[in-house]
């Protein structure tokens, strides 16, 4: 695989995890338990979203890759395509994903690829507002009520076994890494593993104990979960193709 | 023959169209402006990743460059700061009523505490929320008259 062919899937797994996240945010446009947590969540998805422009522009035509490409094209970590289910669950994932893309984004600012340096220098100063907005719902929900504590912890069970999917190595981020265009994954995990460790016990939260790791999203093989977020997202564009406003 | 500082005053209307008081200047996201010959090439940066009003400003510029053989190019580095916004740009904000940025670098350290209030003046504020109607907001509000506003945040 050529030189370029490697920064190119490189760069789509970065934006194809920001879209498929953002896309998982806007489903709680109002539907959120308060305005001011709409908003929130909105503005998230529309950072991740800026963000996925970006990159998936970088790699060739933003719409034809966000509207065209089905489910084995796909090279979103499975962790961003799961049901945010209830609030609880959505805030646990945000926590884990947030506190991987502020190393993540850090790191890609001294990458030797223009692009990824120029979309990681604005997409680190967002990813730490997502950062302490869901810090500070896991801990709210965690050291909070009996109800709110149960509901958080099944919420952090459910999508913990999928974060470790982000730091997965092989042959591309390998070659990547060596020519300084990606982040290291094996530096990223304790930085994440800290910080995270760090609010769930602030949060009395427990760490979820087991040894269940899926994987797949990077070769395209995705939940079950997958299919109805794609065809929501797709459907417009698919049943008027070429039709402009 | 167009000069840039000709092209720059056509730019000096330019608002940003969630808050037109300000400038695409005033906010730092017009870099340069450079002339060769007839062909003009404007140089922009956008401020949040996401944020919708780029695509705005963009045709706002080629709409008061009319007439000219104009280019505009967006840069995403140097990552946009509030830093760039002028003082002016800030004085506006706040006749506004929205709370201008804080400074984040730079020898005047940045004022830990409250904001103030763009309406009453008073410093005992409240943060209600990071994020706000817009990217570049955030929520909050005055404990002295009670009236809530934006406040454009430090980036």
């Amino acid at each position: 695989m050529s030189a370029a062919g490697l920064l190119e899937r490189y760069t789509l797994r970065l934006g194809d995890d920001c879209l498929v996240l953002g896309q998982r945010l806007s489903e709680w446009a109002a539907r959120a338990p308060s305005l001011e947590e709409d908003v929130a969540l909105l503005n998230v998805a529309l950072d991740q979203l800026g963000t996925a422009r970006s990159l998936l522009g970088a790699v060739g035509d933003e719409d034809a890759l966000a509207f065209l490409r089905d489910e084995p094209d796909w090279t979103n970590a499975l962790l961003m395509e799961l049901d945010g289910g209830d609030f609880g669950r959505t805030m646990a994932r945000q926590l884990l994903v947030s506190a991987y893309q502020v190393p993540l984004w850090s790191a890609l600012t001294s990458s030797t690829d223009a692009v990824l340096a120029g979309v990681a220098g604005k997409a680190v100063k967002e990813a730490r507002y997502h950062l302490d907005h869901a810090t500070s719902w896991v801990l709210r929900l965690g050291d909070g009520t009996e109800q709110s504590h149960r509901r958080v912890q099944a919420g952090l069970d459910a999508v913990w076994p999928y974060a470790f999917e982000l730091f997965e190595a092989d042959e591309l981020t390998t070659s990547l890494v060596q020519q300084g265009v990606a982040a290291d994954p094996a530096l990223l995990q304790p930085v994440w593993r800290e910080s995270v460790e760090q609010v769930l016990a602030e949060a009395t939260l427990t760490v979820p104990d087991t040894g269940w790791r899926p994987t797949g999203g990077r070769t395209g093989r995705h939940t079950e979960a997958f299919g109805y977020l794609l065809a929501e997202l797709q459907h417009l564009h698919r049943s008027h193709p070429g039709a402009s406003w | 023959m167009t000069t840039a500082q000709e092209v720059r005053l056509r730019l000096s209307c330019v608002p940003d169209p969630e808050i037109p008081v300000l400038t695409i200047e005033d906010l730092g996201i017009l870099r340069d402006v450079a002339v060769d010959g007839a062909h003009v090439t404007v140089t922009i940066t956008p401020t949040y990743s996401g944020c919708p009003a780029m695509e705005e400003i963009r045709a706002d510029i080629r709409s008061a460059l009319e007439g000219l053989d104009v280019e505009v190019r967006t840069v995403l580095s140097p990552a946009w700061t509030t830093d760039w916004m002028s003082d002016d740009g800030r004085r506006k904000l706040a006749e506004y009523g929205i709370a201008p940025p804080r400074r984040t670098s730079g020898p005047v350290p940045v004022l830990l505490g409250g904001l103030t209030c763009p309406q009453c003046g008073s410093r005992d504020t409240e943060e209600l929320s990071r994020f706000s109607s817009t990217a570049c907001k955030s929520m909050w509000r005055c404990r002295s008259c009670r009236e809530p506003f934006d406040h454009f945040k430090d980036h």
